[in-house]
């Protein structure tokens, strides 16, 4: 298992959730990826997009303008 | 028995791709959605900008589809790659920008590519003869499949009845009698076949599935292109043409002016990037500069500044304009009167 972290402060939905899944794609089941993004979009659409291609989401939340979302890979 | 066959289903997130994808399912095939990202879709950033926009329902559709019908969702990013599609249409546009003929031959022609490298065996849209003026009307419906290469492994379930037998259906994979003959702008058979399959909710988007259907929208776009002398864009433009009013007061740069707080912090984001204005002392709008101004031309658009907040009814106002360096240079001018902004500069 192993952690990663990726920013898409400034990109707008649906580009954070594109992002995750492109790295998503490349992690093995049990890593944690961590989403940081500035569009509250992504904290519907990320967790929406996990529960649909069957990975996990750990923890979300925002602080101020900046939003995160940690996924485990499914 | 042999292994299901596999579908993949263009989903937008409205009712047509929607009932494809049941229609499918209720087939007994594996169905999985793709779901295009061209930079223009109404889905993404539009929410996220303006503030009375953002305590809206902030579901993104296809998502939201995927998730009813037990599917996975593979979202295409195609950005780059759809400029060359909207720059040089071979089909013409629509009644605005909107290229939609080329736009739907080129997604069937990315899921043909996604599905051969997936493995899959054929690809459906929730299209319906006679439904779109440009895209889906009985002419051009063949040359979606054939132009995309997809050819006859391209099924339309709701309207699959009015045009020739897929192979998908010639080998039965699945069956055409269960299939529908939807045609015509009528949304009747669409709204009695979601309340069969018992869907109490669906978007009902209006007009199109992108920005480049909205006449202003498209206005915007093409004042870019003819004040920069060439038909091209990047990603900033194409959400900044979403922005705020635009006003042209001079061939060589116009001004995006943010309407409200949202706009004001999106705005912000690109100070770097543009010369910006504010008025000092007063409440009012972020302004942009896009293209290349003059002092003189600056001192144009502080005045102009001037008239959207709350100093323009004051006899002289102090403007500061931020380069990109983040150096601030401040002017007095006289604000404008509303009769001096010449209707024609309101893009
Ligand atoms: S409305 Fe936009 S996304 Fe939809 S087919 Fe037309 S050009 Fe393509």
């Amino acid at each position: 298992m192993a952690n990663y972290s990726i920013d898409t402060k400034g990109l707008l939905c649906p580009m954070p959730v594109i992002k995750a899944q492109n790295r998503v794609a490349t992690l093995n089941p049990g890593d944690h990826l961590e989403v940081l993004s500035s569009d509250p979009g992504a904290l519907s659409d990320i967790p929406a997009w996990c529960r649909i291609n069957g990975h996990q989401v750990v923890e979300k939340g925002q602080q101020g303008r900046e939003v995160r979302v940690l996924i485990e890979v499914g | 028995m042999s292994e299901a066959k596999k579908v993949a289903v263009l989903v937008s997130g409205g009712l047509d791709s929607m009932l494809a994808v049941k229609v499918l399912q209720e087939q007994g095939v594996h169905v999985e959605g793709l779901n295009f990202y061209t930079g223009f879709c109404v889905e993404g950033h539009t929410h996220a900008i303006r503030k009375k926009d953002q305590k809206k329902d902030k579901r993104n559709n296809a998502l939201w589809v995927a998730e009813q019908l037990g599917i996975k969702l593979h979202i295409l990013d195609i950005v780059d790659e759809y400029k060359d599609v909207l720059i040089n249409p071979k089909h013409g546009y629509g009644a605005n920008m909107n290229p939609c003929l080329d736009c739907k031959i080129f997604m069937v022609k990315k899921a043909l590519q996604w599905m051969e490298e997936h493995d899959f065996d054929f690809i459906a849209t929730g299209e319906v003869v006679g439904q779109r003026p440009m895209s889906q009307r009985k002419d051009t419906m063949p040359i979606v499949s054939n132009e995309s290469g997809a050819e006859d492994l391209l099924v339309r379930p709701l309207c699959a009845k009015n045009l020739p037998p897929t192979l998908p259906e010639r080998e039965g994979w699945i069956d055409r009698e269960t299939l529908y003959d939807f045609s015509g702008r009528t949304r009747k058979p669409q709204m009695a076949l979601a309340d069969q399959f018992g869907f109490e909710d669906y978007a009902t988007p209006a007009g199109g599935c992108c920005f480049l259907t909205d006449k202003s929208y498209s206005v915007k776009l093409v004042d870019l292109w003819n004040a920069r002398g060439e038909r091209d864009y990047e990603m900033d433009d194409i959400m900044l043409l979403k922005v705020g009013r635009h006003i042209r007061p001079r061939p060589n740069f116009k001004m995006i002016i943010s309407r409200e707080e949202g706009e004001n912090n999106f705005l912000q984001g690109y100070r770097n990037q543009f010369i910006t204005m504010q008025v000092a002392d007063f409440a009012g709008p972020l302004v942009m500069i896009d293209g290349v101004a003059s002092a003189e031309d600056l001192a144009l658009a502080a005045r102009i500044t001037t008239r959207f907040g709350k100093a323009k009814t004051e006899p002289e106002v102090t403007v500061e304009i931020r380069a990109r360096d983040g150096s601030v240079q401040k002017i007095k001018v006289s604000p404008m009167s509303a009769a001096d902004i010449e209707q024609s500069w309101y893009i």
